[in-house]
């Protein structure tokens, strides 16, 4: 099978843009990337479109009517916040598997701002509230204090992680926010549910990423192989059984499944790895993935935020784009966007933030507890 | 309209002659326990091994969130907890009876589960529901 190369990733900064349609937004993002690797609309032979807010509205086909009508296969993809993995993946697929080899991915969203979740629906009276808590901050609250329990990881240890990602956002032009949080700010902003607070949660935005994949001889063809971005492992992985599965979205399970079959199709471990994007909805959320992802032995994952290894600079840099906590959250578009922000660190192209040498990072993204798409992307040279 | 309280779930049974309980579905090959009616494991995918198993009102505090903000009319703060029962059953639900404050509230504490009415919850019709809780054992 051949290999897979990003060529060409972009994503727009991300915002608020309620005066534009779905296909608009994902149309600028597409644009961006096809000019980060000099091609158009009539070179790609297949389009994957990834967007959650209007999975049956034939999104990939609607942005096709902005930017080119050329007839190509357009698949529509929804998965949670896995989706724009899930469509990079199926453009990955279609390329290892010989079928093309020039496509497009995008991830697009268009979010209202508020809670996201719920207990119960359905008929009778609602849940919420009364058979504990459906929503997303109190499933990744309870999701962190797990971790409480198991070793004993604080308060203080989840904060320090919306601390650095804030911090790293600040270099980010592209995220939402640029705005420092110190820890005392941190903690002491509204309690959502303990213990995440306010500055704690995902940012709820609008946004869009891109990426054009093609084969190793479309590549070399193109002559665009001095900044592709070689594909080493596409992982997609659902929630094996658990016990507390019917109370407990799991987003451990998935994510430690993934990491192992991620690392054997890379012929790589996690030592081996410069930068990672992972999956922080919640500050909670991003310590569990420490030890899910291997970045240190189980349970070290509060010594890890303490000793400052995750921050940029540090052994493992994790969330230099400034995360989803301060990024931002297009549940559709994250997927693509932290392969945007990988591949950047390895063209040696990220600016104030760039990981120093970095040749092989990791993107990590959970589609609630029943979805985990990884990917470990490398710099060729 | 019904005279009676309705159970908040399906998987609460409320008996004409005795007292409330949860039922758990348990899987005859390799014994996973289910909230709610089904007749395939997703554990072990054996089917049609089934049985019905009264759940134990007994646990102990797994994990747990500080509710503080949810949606409209709901009243905060509350505990959402997840407790482990005796026999290997897991819960949701508000724990009651405890100061919403983690300094009061230990992992692996003793639970008993308790039947209250909904909080005054009502449906589109007027009925009341008999719901669950959990509250610390003494
Ligand atoms: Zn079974």
């Amino acid at each position: 099978m051949t290999d897979a190369y990003v060529v060409g990733v972009d994503m727009i900064k991300f915002g608020r843009f309620p005066e534009k349609t779905v296909p608009q937004i994902g149309s600028e993002a597409i644009l961006m990337a096809l000019d980060d690797c000099g091609l158009t609309i009539h070179d790609m032979q297949a389009l994957y479109c990834g967007n959650l807010g209007q999975a049956s509205g034939m999104v990939g086909q609607r942005i096709l009517h902005e930017i080119g009508q050329t007839g190509i296969a357009v698949v529509n993809v929804a998965n949670a916040c896995a989706t724009g993995a899930t469509a990079f993946r199926e453009a990955w697929t279609a390329v290892k598997a010989g079928l093309y080899d020039c496509v497009l991915a995008v991830g697009v969203e268009q979010m209202g701002k508020g809670l996201l979740g719920g207990a119960g629906g359905g008929s009778g009276i609602s849940k919420e509230g009364l058979l504990g808590s459906g929503t997303m901050p109190a499933v990744f609250a309870e999701a962190g204090m797990e971790h409480a329990n198991k070793y004993g990881t604080t308060f203080e240890q989840f904060a320090k992680v919306s601390v650095k990602n804030h911090h790293h956002s600040t270099m980010n032009p592209k995220a939402m926010y640029q705005i420092e949080t110190p820890l005392e700010t941190v903690m002491n902003s509204e309690m959502i549910s303990y213990p995440n607070t306010k500055l704690m949660c995902s940012v709820n935005v609008d946004g869009s990423a891109a990426a054009v994949i093609c084969s190793e001889k479309k590549t070399k063809e193109l002559g665009l192989m001095n900044r592709a971005i070689k594909v080493r492992a596409s992982i997609l992985t659902s929630d094996p059984w658990q016990e507390r599965d019917l109370v407990m979205p799991d987003v451990n399970s998935c994510t430690r499944k993934a990491a192992k079959e991620a690392y054997e199709m890379a012929g790589l471990g996690a030592e081996d790895i410069d930068l990672v994007e992972l999956h922080d909805c919640f500050a909670t959320a991003e310590i569990l993935h420490y030890d899910n992802l291997g970045l240190c032995e189980d349970g070290g994952a509060g010594r890890l935020i303490d000793d400052g290894d995750v921050a940029l600079g540090g052994r493992i840099p994790v969330n230099v784009s400034g995360g989803l906590l301060s990024k931002g959250h297009p549940l559709g578009a994250t997927g693509i966007a932290n392969i945007y922000e990988v591949s950047t660190h390895l063209r040696g192209e990220a600016g104030g933030r760039q990981v120093e040498g970095a040749r092989i990072g990791l993107t990590h993204v959970i589609g609630l507890g029943s979805a985990c798409g990884i990917h470990i992307l490398e710099k060729v040279s | 309209m019904s005279d009676q309280p309705l159970p908040v779930v399906d998987y609460m049974k409320i008996p004409d002659d005795g007292d409330p309980y949860l039922e758990g579905h348990k899987c005859g090959k390799c014994d996973a326990i289910y909230l709610g009616e089904r007749s395939i494991c997703s554990k072990c995918g054996v089917r049609d091994q089934m049985g019905t198993t009264k759940l134990s009102t007994q646990g102990n505090l797994y994990s747990y969130a500080i509710v503080h903000r949810s949606f409209p009319g709901i009243e905060v703060p509350y505990i959402s907890a997840v407790v482990d029962l005796d026999d290997g059953a897991t819960l949701k639900g508000n724990l009651i009876n405890v100061d919403p404050d983690p300094e009061k509230i230990e992992f692996g504490m003793p639970i008993e589960v308790i039947f209250a009415d909904a909080l005054g919850r009502k449906d589109s019709d007027g009925n009341s529901y008999l719901s669950y809780f959990f509250q610390p054992r003494s």
